[in-house]
């Protein structure tokens, strides 16, 4: 990261802001608006989007990718990935903004029983994994990442407050350990965790806030606390955070919980969100209305809700529409919902793909709706005006977005088992 | 009608063509790749447009049952339905089911079989065939045919073959789309050159579009495929297309076009993509081996495709056979080989160094002179010398 410009804040913390992310390989690098989403991937490229059709994506709000350096212990050595020259070779991206998360909510979940002392665990496809500050940063090294953030010790929403405090006692600690093993790598941002206690939440930022890092990483969210405590939690976080910096948080996922981060003041967001909807066939189809207004928008349809569709549904067995009709993505552009439909039916990859390309283009449409709300100084009607049309929606799909659920679950392992192994 | 044909070149048996199809204009030999139900293991059209496809498969038996042929029909065909402006072509359905369901059975009116979506006996006879292919709309649709495995022996070939003759006039007169579609006829008479030679005949007198050579790739021995081959190029019309059904390893396809085919399917290079082994012009990289995984080259350092252009093989050895992006990247390279060979193939032709070209080919492969006996033979009855590729290895390190 070159660095981090905020371009206008609002009296209640809202804010805009540019960054400046420069690489390796020196071929100029990249600005990201924010507030911005970074793309979830899996070893580096996104899930089910091939690299020849991401430049179809939004520019530049899709030249930011995140991935967790774990996802490589299965099968590729940091020193193999130092070999090829880091990250951005290996993945062949060498203008992409590359931030590296340990924790990614899909394939390196925090397991917080096992953490020690030594370090977090977490549990992936490789099994459970024990994760040192030496070992980590020596990945690291190798990977060289534009950003990353140190490890934390993130626990859910109910442990006690002794174990809570463990954790930002231990989160502290490692942080010291990345600084002291200081590695010329990249923008550190500092991890900061408290779980859903007030003062260990501010505890902890402060205590990062004092020490020499670029930028912070927000944790232990999306983890079982209350979404009515969040803004409290965010707010006091924020609160002690210098102005200057960016702040990235992982577990808030849908619109309404993206808005709610960004009202406190944050900057930098993941989109696994995008994954699990694309797993279950959902296709996100809510309005980007300039003012937030989900009124007139299409009609419910089963297992939809209004701001998403299933593109399972038998309804659009023969809908030669495609999802969105002024939608100008490369699905689209060239799809229809009855093929998206058929290519479910038939257990068949590009479904995902198709609606991975459109869910990121959409979720990336949203945050540029957004942006342009907050320097307009208009956030707080977009919020109130999107948040309520959609709950209307809501009270109305509430039945199918249980069975929805269900269903994903189910979806989730299925498709987790297909993968590879399908019918040729 | 629905076709043109044009030779652009030759070299003894083998030939470059121009094939002019309703919905594209297509060089031979080629590949076709096989999208069974409607898509190519997770690519899009326009990455298989990028690759250089020309002609995609669809397999008429699974797109019967899912999406249906009415439904097909009713959005405007399968190109129409999955976006792909190029030329595709549909099998008749007969060989799926003969190979897929074990209570397949073949009667004069048809095959029967049981439904797999409720268990009831169903048939599907060679109007059907027809009819379903014309809902379609492939630029090529393939007749019903009696099919056997190329191991039974005895009366049944026979019957089989004469069958298929029987058929294939129900076929024609079944078809009722002759100027948007090509229908190809099959054939058949198993390893027995006398059944071949009356199936052949009997095919010519009804002056086809294009014509198959079915009933072989089904585990019977490389020279008896390949004398198979040779026999119906040799008797096939020079002006029309010939396929060999179910082709598709690299070295099969360069014989059979030295022997005068110019078109081939096959599941191999995106089944093989899926369990981890690439294409190269040395034979196939098996890229979920360990020592892959600290390997910084590309898949084919010589290949100009995408993958190749980006990835080293450690990156594709750590998605192989785990994350979906895996098999993405290796079909797409292997899909890209097989283009890349298909175009080789025409060209050399077209630019009078088709020779060189097979030598080049098999000393890649067989860098220890060790080029089979079967593709020896085959080259001898094609008329191409390979004997620099044969020799010793001591010959060619000078
Ligand atoms: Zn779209
Ligand atoms: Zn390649």
């Amino acid at each position: 990261m070159k660095h981090f410009v905020v371009k206008k804040t609002w009296s209640n913390g809202v804010r805009v802001g540019a960054l400046e992310v420069g690489n390796i390989t020196a071929t100029g690098g990249v600005v990201i608006e924010t507030p911005a989403l970074l793309i979830s991937t899996r070893k580096g490229l996104p899930h089910f989007t091939p690299p020849d059709l991401l430049p179809s994506l939004p520019s530049p709000d899709s030249h930011f990718l995140q991935l967790s350096p774990l996802h490589f212990l299965e099968g590729l050595s940091p020193t193999t990935i130092s070999k090829i020259g880091g990250l951005h070779k290996l993945i062949g991206l060498p203008d992409y903004a590359i931030a590296a998360v340990p924790r990614d909510s899909i394939h390196s979940i925090p397991e917080s029983k096992s953490a020690s002392k030594l370090g977090p665990t977490f549990e992936t496809p490789c099994g459970r994994l024990l994760v040192k500050p030496k070992d980590y940063v020596q990945m690291i090294s190798c990977m060289r990442p534009n950003i990353w953030a140190t490890l934390a010790d993130e626990v859910p929403a109910w442990v006690s407050d002794k174990r809570n405090r463990t954790s930002v006692d231990r989160t502290l600690r490692w942080l010291d350990d990345c600084l002291a093993l200081n590695p010329a790598i990249g923008s550190i941002f500092g991890a900061i965790v408290g779980g859903s206690n007030l003062d260990e939440r501010k505890r902890c930022a402060e205590e990062v806030a004092k020490r020499n890092v670029a930028g912070y990483w927000i944790g232990g969210f999306g983890l079982g606390e209350a979404i009515d405590e969040r803004s409290s939690l965010l707010r006091a976080i924020v609160d002690v955070l210098p102005d200057e910096k960016p702040r990235m948080i992982c577990g808030l996922e849908l619109p309404e919980e993206i808005l709610q981060g960004i009202a406190a003041g944050i900057d930098l967001f993941d989109s696994t969100y995008i994954y699990s909807l694309t797993l279950g066939g959902f296709a996100l189809t809510f309005s980007l209305d300039k003012n937030g207004n989900q009124d007139n928008f299409q009609k419910n349809k089963m297992g939809s809700d209004s701001t998403k569709i299933n593109l399972r549904a038998t309804v659009y067995r023969k809908d030669m529409s495609p999802i969105i009709k002024n939608c100008t993505c490369h699905t689209c552009q060239n799809y229809t919902k009855a093929y998206i439909n058929h290519l479910f039916n038939v257990h068949e990859m590009l479904a995902q793909t198709l609606l991975e390309i459109h869910n990121t283009h959409h979720y990336l449409m949203f945050f540029r709706v957004i942006r342009e709300a907050i320097q307009e100084g208009r956030f707080e009607n977009y919020r109130q005006t999107f948040i309520e049309s959609r709950r209307e929606h809501y009270d109305r799909g509430v039945v199918c977005e249980v069975e929805g659920t269900r269903w994903l679950d189910k979806i989730v392992q299925f498709v987790l088992k297909c993968i590879g192994f399908g019918v040729n | 009608m629905a076709l043109r044909f044009e030779i652009l070149g030759r070299f003894n048996r083998a030939r470059a063509s121009r094939l002019t199809l309703p919905h594209f204009v297509c060089q031979t030999p080629l590949f076709m790749p096989v999208g069974t139900q409607g898509t190519i293991k997770g690519l899009t059209t326009s990455q298989l447009e990028d690759i250089g496809c020309q002609i995609i498969l669809g397999n008429t038996y699974h797109l019967a049952l899912r999406p249906t042929s009415e439904l097909l029909d009713e959005v405007g065909g399968l190109h129409n339905f999955m976006n792909w402006p190029r030329a595709m072509l549909t099998d008749s359905g007969g060989f799926q089911m003969v190979s897929l369901l074990h209570l397949a059975d073949i009667t004069e009116k048809g095959v029967t079989f049981q439904s797999p979506v409720d268990g009831k006996p169903m048939l599907l006879t060679p109007e059907e065939s027809i009819q379903i292919q014309n809902r379609i709309g492939a630029d090529i649709i393939m007749a019903l045919d009696d099919v056997i495995k190329t191991t039974v022996t005895g009366p049944r070939v026979e019957e089989a073959m004469y069958r298929t003759l029987r058929w294939i006039d129900r076929c024609i007169e079944a078809h009722k789309r002759p100027h948007d579609q090509n229908l190809f006829g099959i054939v058949q008479g198993g390893l027995d050159p006398r059944l071949r030679d009356i199936c052949v005949q009997g095919l010519v007198e009804r002056n086809l579009p294009g014509y198959a050579i079915g009933g072989l790739s089904g585990g019977e021995d490389k020279n008896s495929f390949w004398r198979v081959v040779a026999q119906c190029t040799a008797a096939l019309p020079e002006d029309k297309p010939r396929y060999v059904m179910g082709v598709g390893y690299p070295l099969d396809i360069v014989v059979c076009s030295a022997l005068g085919a110019d078109m081939y399917d096959c599941v191999y290079p995106t089944r093989t993509a899926r369990f981890g082994t690439a294409l190269v012009p040395q034979g196939v990289l098996k890229l979920k081996n360990r020592d892959m995984a600290d390997d910084t080259r590309p898949i084919d350092p010589t290949c100009s495709c995408m993958v190749c252009k980006n990835y080293t093989r450690a990156y594709i050895h750590c998605l192989v056979t785990k994350d979906a992006m895996g098999s993405q990247l290796l079909s797409y390279h292997n899909l890209y080989y097989m283009m890349q060979l298909s175009r080789n193939l025409h060209s050399s032709i077209v630019e009078e160094r088709f020779p060189k070209f097979v030598c080049n080919f098999l000393h890649q492969m067989f860098p220890n002179g060790d080029v089979p006996e079967w593709v020896c033979n085959a080259m001898e009855v094609a008329g191409i010398d390979i004997s620099s590729c044969c020799a010793p290895l001591s010959s060619y390190q000078e």
